[in-house]
């Protein structure tokens, strides 16, 4: 069930485990700080790659991966700083239109994880309106539970590449960490993909 | 009059079998001039997917989305980029995952513009900080051999490497002066 907040917004863990519910093979990568912890509070799984850093990085990983693995969704969840730091990586993916990679943005107008500064979104900067203007057909903006199911079976369909900014409540809640070694995060995500040849490759 | 290409004029073509060679399947880059006649030769290929970035540490992250999901892949980039792509070096470090880069120098050997000369003179040391096993090729005759070490070190060892082609191999660019 997507619950909504007191602010009338999105609660973020909802959100997450809406996408997430019966994934399916759907490869998952989470963006340095609260989204990674979202999707790990979710259920952490080998399908997952929650980042401890590269902050900017995510969409573009989401890329590298969904090219590498064309017929497998790759959902990247991030946040809305994570996001406007490598935001040119809109750009990137719209040059390779790829069907099966899908970026969600929880957008909470915050950078969370510093001291709940604010971020360019809470100052009217239109993320999906970039993602838009920069080639990705299907943008959207989400601000509801009927327009989060939607956005969950577009993913689903697989007509990507698809963006969605997600207005979110902007709670700090508990942490809810995923293991830290990212040797580890990265081989188990591979031996999912690719079994057991992963470590031999 | 039939001409036999050089070893100074062939190395990029060297360079591209290698790539066939180590099965690599992506390459990221934002262009360098001295990189032109490899571009072309990978975007001429069916198997080769060719990703052009904003920035290279988007090549950071790509080269390490690709080999989640089992592919190989390279960064191409001029040595300026290498600036860029400093913070996103620690995710082939932390995560222990290939990254080759094959970067061509500016800055470096009769370099005219003073913007380059920073980035170039600093491009082994900040790779080097960062965790890189960094190798240089000075003569036409070096660069295969450096770049198919730099390619097995990176998959055999599972961390970030990067081949710097030297600007006395390139030649430097003179805006006609």
């Amino acid at each position: 069930m997507i619950e909504v907040a007191e602010s009338g917004k999105l609660e973020r863990r909802s959100v997450v485990r809406a996408l997430l519910e019966d994934r399916g093979e759907m490869l998952a990568i989470g963006g340095l700080g609260a989204p990674a912890w979202d999707i790990t509070a979710a259920g952490d799984t080998p399908q997952n790659l929650p980042l401890w850093g590269g902050m900017g990085g995510a969409a573009v990983m989401g890329l590298g991966l969904a090219l590498a693995q064309p017929t497998k969704p790759v959902l990247v969840i991030t946040g809305d700083g994570e996001m406007l730091m490598g935001v040119g990586s809109l750009a990137t993916i719209a040059t390779k239109q790829p069907r099966n990679l899908s970026v969600v943005v929880l957008d909470n107008e915050h950078y969370g994880e510093t001291g709940m500064q604010e971020t360019a979104t809470r100052h009217g900067v239109d993320l999906a309106g970039m993602a838009k203007a920069a080639g990705i057909v299907d943008s959207r903006k989400v601000t509801t539970p009927a327009e989060l199911l939607a956005l969950r079976d577009a993913i689903r369909a697989g007509h990507g590449p698809i963006f969605a900014q997600v207005k979110i409540d902007a709670a700090s809640l508990p942490l809810v960490l995923p293991p830290r070694e990212a040797s580890i995060l990265q081989a188990r995500m591979r031996e999912a993909i690719l079994g057991p040849k992963a470590h031999l490759q | 009059m039939t001409t036999v290409p050089d070893a100074a004029e062939d190395w990029p073509d060297q360079i591209y079998d290698l790539l066939k060679q180590h099965e690599i399947r992506q390459v990221a880059l934002v262009p360098d001039a001295g990189h032109s006649r490899l571009i072309k030769r990978c975007l001429a290929d069916n198997d080769i997917k060719v990703t052009t970035l904003t920035t290279e540490e988007e090549g950071i992250a790509l080269v390490f989305g690709a080999w989640l999901g089992g592919e190989k892949a390279v960064l191409l980039m001029q040595s300026s980029g290498v600036g860029n792509c400093i913070n996103m070096l620690s995710v082939p470090v932390s995560h222990r995952t290939p990254c080759p880069m094959i970067v061509t120098m500016r800055g470096d050997y009769g370099e005219f513009n003073p913007f380059q000369v920073p980035m170039g003179n600093a491009t082994q040391t900040v790779l080097e900080a960062m965790g890189t096993l960094v190798k240089r090729a000075e003569t036409p005759e070096d660069v295969a051999p450096t770049v198919d070490a730099t390619l097995r070190m990176a998959f055999n060892t599972y961390r970030p490497t990067a081949t710097l082609i030297g600007q006395r191999v390139i030649g430097a660019k003179t805006f006609g002066k």
